[in-house]
């Protein structure tokens, strides 16, 4: 363990490994900086350098390491699951749901993506897999309309959650999002405290455009929270350090894998030793 | 945020060129305004150190350091370095191999593969009026078989029958045989996604491969990828031989510098371009488009 100076080079190149891990130049500058300030000079191991620099970082995620915990007396806490195409939402809305099913609770799942080629079949197939019922309309059929139709249907066969799944949608196309924030009205004519939670699900590979997608949608549908999918990739989705510094929302769970099961909490100190090479993700 | 870029280097550079002659480290100083501007268009670091070197040795040219404009100067070459090492332009898919042109789809989860496979089929029946024939081998995603299927209907081609429980090896086998035994011009083979450092699925891919022995090794990727565009790409490279590249969701706002990533791990010519959700959104690939994006121009 050779010991060597944290100089500027060496500040260099520790920027440099959180660039490679997606935090983006800005976020990354901001946190080297403020290590520079405080460890300039001196002489220390490149794991005391790296442990230390995950410290930082996880001093930053550690307030938005909050759980989803669903709350029974809305009757139900209805959970709407948005995000751009492909990045895991019908997959997380099984999890969520297999992992709620697990704590005692009946989860209700809504086929809202009445767009995508066999979307509804996928969400049907999750369901029949974790012994989820799952509310579904014709093909094209108005979105708007069946998430109020389900959120009915799941009052009376008190349900205690409801999990609506969107199509995928690009945060730039202002007619689809316009979409959701009639889905959003639309179930506010039943419950005005509906929907509880409007989870943006997030895509570990996507790089400094995420930033633009959580602006975007929580302008348009309130975004209460995250979800980071395909953390068991190679990816170190870097840019969620960035997404908390910028708008703070939760993160409340992590995607590692394919089946059910393969969902867990967002922990902070774990997250930040896997973004500066110290360990593997959160998977196992 | 157009031309940001631009602006940013020809405030630099003609700002020094009013104080007399510009030096080596003033073009390094610019060139590091460049360096900032790749990596927030998500190109990948390496790809990023390699292509500042490759233009810092144009840049220090006698033509630049003279000029009157030398700002201008230097988003011309790194503008033109990056129109190079992105081309060539519309390459198209190759269908240059004895009928059934295999065609196979590879990449992360999501990308979208299965999309840009029904994509590619309406294309190849459309305007190259081939007889296409569609086949899934995923058999992992839920309804994935189902989701191909209906592509095809809408692209109206064929899609392979689906048999439950057999392995994609197996179906590669029964696809080659019906493409050949139905005289299908081309078989265009959709895989599921598969993470880079999945070491049992990347070994069934190849497997895949050396069966069906496919012409086009097409890498789907989404226009969104960050850094790990480098390692994606390699992987599939090295265990697969990646012919040509497709990038989807390029009717995002996404900077799209996977684009750049990838086209320099793999040599592989970017092929096509997806923008949008239906069938028809697929287009060309034009270097020029492509560089201006990456640098906000
Ligand atoms: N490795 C891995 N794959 C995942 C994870 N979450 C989802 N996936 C895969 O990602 C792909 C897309 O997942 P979906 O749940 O269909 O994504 P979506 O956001 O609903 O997609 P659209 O509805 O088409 O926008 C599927 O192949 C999933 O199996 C994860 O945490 N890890
Ligand atoms: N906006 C936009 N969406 C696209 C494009 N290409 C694909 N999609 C969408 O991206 C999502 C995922 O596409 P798929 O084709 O299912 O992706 P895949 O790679 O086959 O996914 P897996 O099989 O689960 O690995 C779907 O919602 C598609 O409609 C594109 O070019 N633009
Ligand atoms: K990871
Ligand atoms: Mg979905
Ligand atoms: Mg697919």
């Amino acid at each position: 363990f050779t010991k060597r100076k944290l100089d500027d080079a060496a500040l260099e190149e520790l920027e440099e490994l959180l660039i490679s891990a997606d935090l983006g130049v800005a976020a990354a500058r901001r946190i080297i900086d403020s290590f520079r300030r405080t460890r300039f000079g001196r002489e220390v191991t490149q794991d005391e350098i790296r442990a230390a620099l995950a410290e930082e970082i996880a001093a930053i995620l550690a307030p938005v390491a909050v759980p989803l915990i669903p709350e029974p007396e809305h009757a139900p806490h209805v959970v709407l699951v948005v995000g751009v195409n492909g990045t895991g939402k019908t997959t997380t809305i099984a999890k969520l749901a297999a992992l709620w099913k697990g704590e005692g609770l009946s989860p209700l799942l809504v086929a809202g993506d009445t767009f995508r080629a066999a979307a509804v079949e996928q969400l049907r197939v999750w369901g029949e897999r974790i012994g989820c019922p799952v509310v579904s309309g014709a093909d094209g059929a108005d979105p708007a309309g069946l998430a109020f139709d389900a959120l009915k249907r799941a009052r009376e066969q008190s349900a205690d959650v409801l999990l609506i799944d969107t199509a995928g949608r690009l945060h730039n196309k202002a007619d689809l999002m316009a979409e959701l924030a009639k889905v959003v009205r639309v179930l506010r004519k039943l419950d005005p405290s509906a929907p509880h939670s409007v989870l943006l699900v997030l895509d570990a590979t996507t790089g400094q455009n995420a930033l633009q997608q959580v602006r975007v949608f929580r302008e348009m549908c309130e975004v209460t929270g995250l979800v980071v999918t395909k953390l068991d990739g190679s990816a170190k989705g870097g840019v969620v350090v960035a997404l908390a510094q910028e708008f703070g929302l939760p993160v409340h769970a992590v995607g590692v894998g394919e089946r059910a099961e393969d969902l867990r909490p967002f922990e902070a100190k774990a997250f930040a030793r896997s973004l500066v090479g110290l360990e593997d993700a959160q998977v196992g | 945020m157009f031309d940001a870029l631009s602006g940013r280097l020809t405030g630099i550079l003609d700002r020094l060129r009013r104080r007399g002659a510009l030096s080596e480290a003033d073009v390094a100083e610019a060139l590091r305004e460049v360096r900032v501007a790749l990596l927030e268009a998500d190109v990948a670091l390496p790809v990023v150190r390699s292509f500042i070197e490759d233009v810092r040795a144009k840049a220090v040219g006698e033509t630049v350091l003279r000029s009157v404009t030398p700002g201008q100067q230097v988003v011309k070459i790194v503008h033109d370095a990056l129109v190079a090492m992105l081309g060539p332009p519309a390459p198209g898919i190759d269908l240059n191999a004895p009928a059934p042109v295999v065609i196979l789809m590879l990449g992360l989860q999501g990308s979208g593969k299965t999309t840009s496979a029904g994509k590619i089929a309406l294309r190849l029946r459309t305007k190259d009026r081939k007889r296409v024939l569609l086949a899934s081998l995923d058999t992992q995603r839920p309804a994935a078989m189902e989701q191909l299927a209906t592509l095809a209907d809408r692209a109206g081609v064929m899609s392979l029958p689906i048999v439950p429980g057999q392995k994609p090896v197996e179906i590669a086998r029964r696809a080659l045989g019906e493409a050949r035994q139905g005289g299908f011009d081309v078989l265009v083979l959709d895989t599921a996604g598969r993470l880079a450092i999945d070491e049992a699925l990347m070994a069934e891919v190849a497997e895949v491969a050396a069966v069906a022995r496919p012409h086009e090794k097409l890498l789907v990727v989404d226009a969104m990828t960050g850094q790990d565009a480098v390692t994606v790409a390699r992987a599939f490279h090295e265990k697969v031989g990646v012919t040509g590249i497709v990038m989807t969701r390029m009717d995002g706002d996404a900077r799209g510098g996977a684009a750049l990533s990838m086209r320099a791990v793999t040599g592989a010519p970017i092929r096509l371009i997806g923008v949008g959700e239906k069938l028809d959104a697929l287009e060309d690939f034009h270097p020029e488009r492509v560089a201006g994006r990456i640098l906000g121009m």
